[in-house]
């Protein structure tokens, strides 16, 4: 397993380093993973698999502090190591109050790193602050900032014990490390001195605080409340209890929900960036998971398509920077990373380079084509980018840290179908797994929404200004437009998709914007037999006449299986431009050059009443309801944020839930779990399922005469081969392609058949269409013998051709237990000399093993477990490359990468160097010096530029130079000497 | 009407001829009859095809007595039935069917339908509390017909008892072939499939590996009624109480390895129908000495526990008749258990 692909489910928590300028994201299941520039990724584990609640990056390190759902702190730095950076966790810490003491007294609700880098502030639940030394996490108890502390130096008419409950937000002072900002959630916030060991100031606030901000220059802060308001407090040295200068309620006058974070960022012209998140009005927005951006006159509150689990912006780190000058905000939502350029006029988002979310629409199949030659790539390419206009231009903001994996040896696509009738395109070359374009299929039909219907365009006076940002909408209008299968050919460029309604298009790789009619046909895959009725949904309606298409792939011919059925399989051959399609009906042949229907086989047991029904019905309507009762959920969920004394609440209704859960499921152990020992039966139901479809060009009839064939192999272990008669090429449109059944193979285990392939004279498999015509490969051996690999869920069969007989098998489920999922050849190459390479078998069980199986002769060469047998979901979405890789979805919206090959690894490989700022200077005592080495580094004119394993000294040594003229001469007379 | 005559013991020949030379001896060529003849227990025994002909002559000491009937007026009863208690009664019975005549017998199936459906094999190398069934699916339509579910069993180990889970057969299903042959019952635990040990593997997988070999089941069990165990004449009854339960002995693999691939090759073959014409078996590839090779290493590579067994070519070839295998071969182990005239209690 070399990389995770997508978007972490379930994230949890945010932090973000300026001075690395690396992302951090923590999950619910424990995970952390930390984003730079694109390639530039790492990932951590906690052991405890506890939710990450809080990430803290420690000031000017490599390091970093998470803080858990459990209560625990955990340590982790950036090391080098053989030449790459790797995260590790180094300590990991539970703070421990005194015997006897509630558990609320140690429970951490704020953490504050100091700039120091030697201390962490932890506030608690009961108020107290304690301080720990890092890196061992000393408790340093005579520090502790105890509430009768604080309480001593204010006026007690104003307080009571109770305002010093839970610290709310710790801050440090922008300019003076020696003061940190407290905010208690009643409202108390108080100015802190370390040195004298007393409060300064204090600041009363009548509402419960959510979060607090410094402004730049530390004379002036902002905290918000939970009743939607935020106030804006001055830091004098002649009032000590000052009032608020300002305090608004922006979506007022009407009950708010709470403003929970904030930011006042300054700039050059004078009007400040106000962002903060939250703060719409109850009634009729309190659904909304957003973030208000107010500069000046111009106000948008970006409407999230998911909860906002945090946001930061990217603003000028420049210590001497006199203004924040804001370039981006990046929010984290639960379901997708957005980020919003603030630099350009109307605040366009960016186009992420990774992190995408897969499951925008949940996915319903994968394709994987390798080695995709240059002109498809840069075609697909230019597609996409007319998609991606109203995207910014702005470089991704977050760029630490440096890629240094070798650049990926070949052009990789991954193609994703999913429910809402799209088939996306990524870039699975490297470790960044890129949206390259979106093709969308719904054009062709008539659906029940409207595309005009669009419940988010708001007239100009709306208030709140809100506007849609994000792409995750896993909410599809028409299951049936959701896609099944994938086949595209990478030489020619033609694209078949097929759908859950019985729906197979084929489409053609067009450079600009188009207009014109799909033509359309029918195939009656029942067309024999009688009296059957289809009780499964209806067929898509199509949109009568010519339909506009943007450039890209262009459907232009719909083929309409009848009944509707789901299209379980897939073949396309763009040479003899034949398309093969089939359902639990049976399968067809269609001829795309002239459009024209070659023949449809009825594959359906004449008992099987369950495929005639259409199972999927039922699937379908109970996807209905979940559906509806998702969106009951979404509607009315508040948007519950953190814990808090009223969320205790919710908190018991998880522990309820879970002991629910908990019960339910003792209960179902209880009953015994049996399973029926039966042999499988002519008349079991869907043994007339087409599970795979395969083209190959071979002895079918007798060994002096090869020709085109079309294979498929059924659920019922039921293999048929038909024999094709194409037209040579210059004839092709005058004479009608013509198929006539050759073969029928019954395998008497009755297994499904999950794959058919064809070895050559050579026992090579036959080349891809199209791939000798490239010069790609060697064209097939037509001398020797053919020989006929049938794949079933149980069995490995070698068959002779074209007379059948039994030559070799492997009874994989009589021996071991485990049934084959997916099965693919895979090319292995290897590393010590490009002229060896051997075609093998991957193959993936049901028990998430993967197992290499040698070709031909059915050798079991190595099995290694891959996916746990529980995860079904990741077992039934795995795919194979053509090269010993492969993908499988961890989560909705994860794919992780693994590689049976040492030739082809594709992994993170990055390192992130430390920024010179040395331990002895704060932020802010920075000299000028230092700003001009920063920017020296920066126009590569770095006298200790001396390559790659002398940057480290080179960097000492620069510092040195820059802050001591006498070392200097030093140095620089030593250098000379050498010389 | 009584006739002699003389057989080549060496070069019986096959059973068609023999029943024409039959009619011809009798001159009723046009007659259909049934054959029969009685074994060393005295059981009268059906002859209808080469297995049990030859069988039949190799059991000639020196004289063979063959019985036959008129098809019309048989008594089917007659076959096959308990020698220790009828004895007697057999030969009258043949002889004078109107004996019995006022108790008309219910006629159950024609012999030459009779196939095994089940059998109990390996007894000689198994320990006493386990039980090795055979159950032959093909040319039934009865299902299999039981369930199988997760369960615990109590082994002995050598740091004392300890609970390890196990499979279990959970249900039969009235007239299925596991209850019908009354091998199986609720409760038994199965320790292995096919020759293959089931512990640490999963009730889905023990599913999966079962309906695989679903043509020729072989089920390994330890019956949950210890009461009906084979006893062996060399142990007292009480031996069965001792027994260890330790895992099978290892010869157990080799043996059942080298009746396998014989039969396995005729369980399972698949049908072909060319060009829309007859469904015909899918031959075996007349093996070149390469495929052979190949073919060989596989079979030890994921059959490892046939424990160098190596078919040889001559056995791959013989795919026919391959139930008198498990007669043929003359192992010294099962001569003993004939010889010892093991006694199955049920």
């Amino acid at each position: 397993q070399t990389v995770e692909h997508g978007f972490p489910h379930q994230p949890s928590a945010l932090g973000y380093s300026p001075f690395l300028r690396l992302m951090a994201i923590g999950t619910r299941s424990g995970a952390i993973k930390l984003y730079g520039a694109p390639g530039v990724e790492f990932m951590g584990l906690h052991e405890e698999n506890n939710t990450v609640m809080q990430i803290h990056f420690i000031p000017d390190q490599c390091q970093l502090v998470t803080l858990l759902d459990d209560n625990s702190l955990h340590l982790w730095s950036l090391k080098q190591h053989g030449g790459a950076s790797e995260l590790r966790e180094e300590h990991r810490f539970t703070l421990k109050g005194p015997p006897g003491s509630p558990p609320s007294a140690t429970q951490i609700t704020a953490v504050l790193p100091h700039s120091s880098r030697e201390v962490l502030y932890l506030g608690t639940e009961s108020g107290n602050i304690f301080v720990v030394e890092l890196p061992s996490f000393r408790v340093l108890e005579d520090r502790t900032i105890t509430s009768e502390a604080v309480l001593q130096r204010i006026p007690e008419d104003n307080c009571n014990r109770r305002s010093c409950e839970l610290v709310e937000a710790l801050r440090e002072h922008p300019k003076n490390p020696d003061q940190i900002l407290i905010g208690y959630s009643r409202g108390l916030i108080v100015l802190w001195d370390l040195q004298n060991n007393k409060v300064t100031h204090h600041f009363l606030g009548s509402q419960q605080l959510e979060n607090l901000y410094w402004q730049r220059d530390g004379s002036k802060f902002v905290s918000c409340h939970y009743d939607g308001s935020y106030s804006q407090w001055p830091v004098t040295s002649d009032n000590r209890q000052p009032e608020p200068l300002e305090n608004t309620v922006p979506y007022g006058p009407f009950p708010c929900k709470a403003i929970s974070k904030i930011y006042w960022q300054t700039t050059k012209n004078g009007l400040p960036y106000i962002i903060f998140q939250g703060g719409m009005p109850r009634a009729s927005y309190g659904d909304r998971h957003s973030i208000s951006v107010l500069h000046g006159s111009q106000q948008t509150a970006f409407d999230f398509t998911s909860r906002v689990i945090d946001f930061f912006i990217i603003f000028s780190s420049e210590p001497t920077a006199e203004f924040d000058d804001p370039s981006a905000m990046v929010v984290l939502a639960e379901e997708e990373l957005v980020v919003i350029d603030l630099k350009t006029a109307g605040w366009p988002a960016v186009h992420p380079p990774y992190l995408a979310s897969l499951h925008c629409s949940a996915i319903t199949c994968s394709h994987h084509v390798s080695n995709i030659p240059l002109k498809l790539w840069e075609r697909i390419i230019s597609a996409g980018s007319k998609q991606n206009i109203h995207y910014s231009s702005m470089p991704w903001p977050i760029d630490g840290g440096t890629n240094i994996a070798p650049d990926p040896p070949q052009r990789d696509l991954l193609l994703t179908g999913h429910e809402d009738g799209t088939v996306r395109f990524w870039d699975a070359s490297g470790v960044c797994l890129h949206l390259l374009y979106k093709l969308s299929t719904v054009r062709v039909f008539l659906t029940d929404a409207d595309p005009n219907d669009n419940m988010n365009t708001l007239g100009e006076d709306e208030w709140p200004p809100l506007r849609k940002v994000g792409t995750f909408d896993p909410y599809s209008d028409d299951p049936r437009l959701g896609i099944q299968k994938i086949y595209l050919c990478k030489y020619s460029g033609y694209l078949a998709v097929a759908g859950t309604a019985g729906q197979v298009l084929v489409m053609e790789l067009n450079d600009e914007d188009a207009e014109h009619v799909v033509d359309h046909s029918e195939a009656d895959l029942l067309q024999d037999q009688e009296g059957y009725r289809w009780k499964g949904h209806e067929k898509l309606k199509t949109r009568d006449g010519p339909v506009r298409f943007e450039a890209g792939f262009q459907p232009f011919v719909l083929v309409q299986c009848q009944p509707p059925a789901v299209v379980t399989s897939l073949a396309l051959h763009s040479e003899w431009k034949l398309v093969a399609f089939g359902t639990s009906h049976g399968f067809g042949l269609f001829d795309h050059q002239q459009k024209r229907l070659v023949f449809v086989k009825c594959t359906l047991h004449p008992s099987d009443q369950l495929a005639l029904e259409g199972p999927l019905s039922r699937v379908k309507s109970l996807k209905k309801s979940l559906r509806q009762s998702f969106r009951r959920i979404r509607r009315s969920r508040v948007s519950s944020r953190k814990r808090r004394g009223g969320g205790g609440n919710a908190s018991e209704v998880q522990e309820a839930n879970a002991k629910f859960d908990q019960d339910t499921l003792q209960e179902m152990e209880l009953a015994p779990v049996q399973r029926k020992i039966e042999a499988r039966s002519a008349e079991d139901s869907f043994t007339g399922f087409v599970r795979t479809l395969y083209f190959a060009d071979t002895f079918l009839r007798d060994s002096s005469r090869h020709c085109p064939s079309l294979w498929a192999g059924t659920n019922g272990g039921t293999v048929y081969a038909f024999c094709l008669r194409v037209p040579p090429a210059e004839r092709r449109m005058d004479e009608p392609v013509r198929a006539e059944q050759a073969k029928e193979i019954q395998l008497m285990h009755r297994a499904p058949v999950v794959g058919i392939l064809v070895l050559d004279g050579r026992s090579t498999p036959l080349p891809e269409p199209l791939e000798v015509a490239h010069d790609l490969s060697k064209s097939p051996d037509m001398q020797g013998s053919h020989q006929l690999l049938v794949v079933s869920e149980e069995q490995f069969k070698v068959f002779t051709l074209p007379k059948v007989s039994s030559k070799l098998k492997l009874k994989l489920t009589a021996l071991e237990g485990c049934r084959v999922r997916k099965v693919t050849v895979a090319n292995f190459g290897s590393c010590k000399t490009d002229d060896y390479s051997e075609n093998d078998l991957a193959v993936l069980t049901n028990l998430g093993d993967i197992q290499i199986i040698s070709l031909p002769f059915l050798k079991l060469q190595i099995r290694f477990p891959c996916i746990r047998k529980e995860d079904v979901s990741g077992i039934a979405s795995c795919v194979f490359t053509k090269y010993g890789q492969g993908f499988y979805l961890i989560s909705p919206s994860e794919f992780e990468r693994f590689s049976l090959s040492t030739k082809w690894l594709v992994e993170p490989r990055c390192i992130v160097d430390m920024p010179e700022v040395t331990s002895n200077n704060h932020v802010h005592n920075t000299s000028g010096m230092e700003n001009t080495a920063r920017k020296s580094r920066g126009s590569g004119k770095n006298p200790g530029d001396y390559g790659e394993d002398e940057r480290k000294s080179g960097r000492l040594m620069e510092h040195a130079l820059l802050n001591d003229e006498k070392v200097l001469k030093e140095i620089q007379s030593t250098l000379e000497g050498g010389r | 009407e009584f006739r002699r005559f003389s057989l080549e013991r060496s070069k019986p020949g096959k059973f068609e001829e023999f029943y024409g030379l039959l009619q011809h001896v009798h001159k009723i060529p046009n007659v259909d009859v049934l054959v029969g003849y009685t074994d060393i227990h005295g059981d009268l025994l059906p002859i209808n095809n080469d297995d049990n002909y030859h069988k039949a002559v190799s059991t000639a000491n020196p004289l063979l007595r063959i019985f036959i009937q008129r098809k019309e007026d048989a008594d089917y009863s007659a076959f096959g039935t308990d020698t220790m208690t009828r004895k007697k009664n057999v030969l009258s019975n043949v002889l004078r069917p109107d004996n019995h005549k006022k108790k008309p017998h219910i006629v159950i199936s024609m012999p030459q339908d009779f196939r095994p459906v089940s059998s109990i094999i390996d007894v000689d190398i198994l320990p006493e509390t386990h039980r090795r069934v055979r159950l032959y699916k093909y040319g039934t339509d009865k299902p299999l017909g039981f369930y199988i579910r997760d369960g615990s069993s109590v082994r002995v180990t050598p740091h004392g008892l300890e609970k390890v889970p196990g499979i279990f057969i959970s249900r039969l299903v009235p007239g299925g072939l596991a209850q019908s042959t009354g091998l199986l019952a609720v409760n038994d635990e199965v320790l292995e499939v096919n020759g293959i040990e089931v512990s640490g593997k999963s009730l889905d997988q023990v599913t999966d590996m079962m309906i695989a070999n679903s043509r020729n089941l072989i089920i390994t069990v330890r019956p949950a009624n210890q009461r009906n165990n084979v006893v062996r004449h060399s142990r007292t009854s009480g031996s069965s109480g001792q027994s260890t339960e330790s895992s099978l002995p290892s010869s157990t693999p080799n043996i059942l390895g080298s009746l396998l691939p014989g039969e396995e090759e005729s369980d399972e073959e698949d049908i072909i129908i060319e060009d829309s014409g007859e469904p015909q078996q899918i031959p075996r590839a007349a093996p070149s000495s390469e495929s052979i090779e190949s073919l060989s290493q596989i079979e030890l590579l994921h059959e490892p526990s046939q424990n160098g067994f190596l078919p040889s070519s001559e056995n791959l070839n013989h795919s026919a008749g391959s139930v008198s295998t498990e007669y043929e071969g003359p192992e010294p182990a099962r001569k003993a258990l004939e010889e010892d005239g093991t006694i199955i209690t049920l």
